[in-house]
């Protein structure tokens, strides 16, 4: 199992979970994790803990690519249209960008539920996807 | 104490196929011919920089200067993204204002791809403008889609009044003989164009384009010397960042700001919004600047990447409140004729994008509509112009420029 990116998803028995990281001194979350220094200009703080972000959220908008998108993207061949959804993920205070899986354009709505899953990119490595939350 | 613009000059917009550094050079001559200054006589150069054209790129302004013949001139180059030509135009005029200096030259030139902008080469994994193609696709056309969707879903917008911004930017573009697409369309056309990404079509989307503008600046003192008389005035330049918690997606990140963290420091606010969302602020500093506000103004130039931005940024800018422009756009406001001509230049949709020339070629038609000699797309008894744009890394401007 190769992950496509180190130190931003986990895959466990648990699920899939965003990981981001939390400012020890603030509370700031951020994803991807941003280690040291902290993003809160009100805070000097340097020390951040790893965070699992919330696994469920609600659509903030979505789009698709109907062309392949240029490298270092690798297009599946035949090319089919990626979805991606923005999603917010309320108790974190966050919207995230991720590919949708198995959901076409006109099966999301702004507002419809996602959770997170992981899936492969056409060479291989995984990364953190959204899903139909049921 | 002002600065002033007394000169202005494009090379016109297309597929060239040239270097840059001619783009660049064709429209430095041009706006010192129109300045009728000598470039032996220019005391600073400002290049904004194009990041995919090499080291010559990157050092624009020694690239302009070399190319026009080494003059003794002090330089600086710099890059801001899609603001690149408004920070250039801003160091130009500060030095103005400091008084180090009394005539600057600012250039802006690009040669561009084909295609979708692609990142930078090589495997840079640290970098997330190639992490988020490499992770997720997500080419620029997918943010402007994501934020035209979630326009759609607040306010009701449809893929007809997208295909309505364009319509009337194609015409004003047709005017345009800077322009790259110079042939009026409609809705039709428009809405009969491949999907690229949904609900935005390829006519929706603002294209890659070879460009040149530049200005010549000047304090008022120097200008008067020349008999320049009423030259058009910079009343502000706003190049503000963005405000902490940034609760927008910007391009090109993979996520937001948390808003968490400051709800807990003033539990009062649960999810705390910034007072303005950033391309508010960029505007909003400009009025500030120039102590005017959008009732002000006699026309405006906005950032049109996709025809749905456009819509944003006319609330963005205080032409209207959210959820309100396409009643102004239905209603021909912001038509030319219109109360309040958005994009008389024809916007990115007649031009498509020439990145480091963009910002000043807004300034070049502010110039021009603010002088009276814009032709067949002039906005009658123009007095005031903003010109605003938003790019990558919390990059933004808005110039306002008066008669
Ligand atoms: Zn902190």
């Amino acid at each position: 199992m190769t992950l496509a990116i180190d130190g931003w998803f986990t895959i466990g028995d648990d699920g899939t979970h965003l990981l981001g990281t939390r400012c020890a001194d603030c509370g700031t979350v951020s994803f991807p994790p941003q280690w040291g220094f902290c993003r809160n200009p009100h805070c000097s703080g340097e020390t951040q803990e790893e965070t699992r972000l919330p696994r469920q959220g609600t659509v903030w908008s979505y789009t698709n690519a109907c062309y392949a998108p240029p490298p270092p993207f690798a297009a599946a061949e035949p090319y089919t249209p990626v979805t991606l959804a923005a999603v917010e993920l309320a108790e974190a205070g966050i919207i995230v960008l991720g590919q949708v899986k198995d959901l076409t354009v006109d099966e999301l709505r702004v507002g419809m539920e996602l959770r997170l899953t992981h899936g492969p990119l056409a060479d291989g490595p995984l990364v953190w996807m959204w899903e139909a939350a049921q | 104490m002002n600065t002033v613009v007394i000169g202005a000059g494009m090379h016109p917009w297309g597929k060239w196929g040239k270097p840059f550094i001619e783009y660049g050079v064709a429209a430095a001559r041009a706006a010192l011919a129109d300045a009728g200054v000598s470039w032996t006589d220019v005391q600073y150069v400002v290049g904004a920089d194009t990041i995919r054209n090499g080291y010559p790129g990157f050092i624009a302004g020694a690239t302009f200067a070399q190319a026009l013949g080494w003059n003794g001139a002090r330089i600086a180059s710099c890059y801001a993204a899609c603001a690149s030509g408004a920070q250039a135009i801003d160091l130009a005029r500060t030095r103005i204002l400091a008084g180090l200096c009394d005539v600057a030259l600012v250039v802006g030139a690009d040669s561009t791809p084909k295609g979708f902008f692609k990142p930078v080469g090589g495997k840079r994994p640290d970098d997330p403008d190639w992490l988020r193609f490499r992770l997720l696709g997500a080419t620029n056309p997918a943010y402007f889609a994501l934020y035209a969707r979630r326009r759609m879903a607040l306010y009701g917008s449809t893929a007809a009044d997208f295909a309505a911004v364009k319509v009337k930017n194609a015409a004003c573009g047709a005017l345009n003989p800077m322009a790259r697409y110079r042939k009026p369309v409609t809705e039709q056309e428009v809405l009969a164009s491949p999907m690229v990404a949904d609900p935005l079509r390829l006519m929706d989307i603002c294209a890659t384009s070879d460009g040149g503008a530049a200005v010549v600046l000047a304090s008022a003192e120097f200008a008067r010397r020349h008999g320049i008389s009423r030259p058009v005035r910079l009343a502000a330049v706003s190049t503000v960042t963005p405000t902490f918690p940034n609760t927008t997606l910007e391009l090109p990140a993979f996520a937001t700001d948390s808003a968490a963290a400051v709800s807990e420091q003033a539990p009062q606010l649960r999810i705390p919004a910034p007072e303005r969302p950033f391309r508010a602020d960029i505007a909003h500093a400009a009025y500030e600047e120039a102590g005017l506000g959008p009732d002000d103004l006699s026309f405006a130039e906005v950032y049109d990447l996709s025809t749905a931005l456009e819509l944003d940024w006319m609330e963005d800018v205080g032409l209207c409140p959210p959820g309100e422009a396409e009643k102004l756009l239905r209603a021909g406001d912001t038509t030319l004729g219109g109360r309040i001509p958005v994009n008389p230049s024809g916007g990115l949709a007649s031009f498509g994008e020439a990145i480091p020339a963009q910002a000043i070629a807004q300034v070049c038609e502010l110039t021009w509509q603010l002088r009276g000699t814009a032709g067949a797309r002039q906005v009658a008894g123009a007095r005031v112009g903003l010109a605003a744009n938003q790019g990558l890394f919390g990059h933004g401007s808005a110039v306002i420029a008066t008669t």
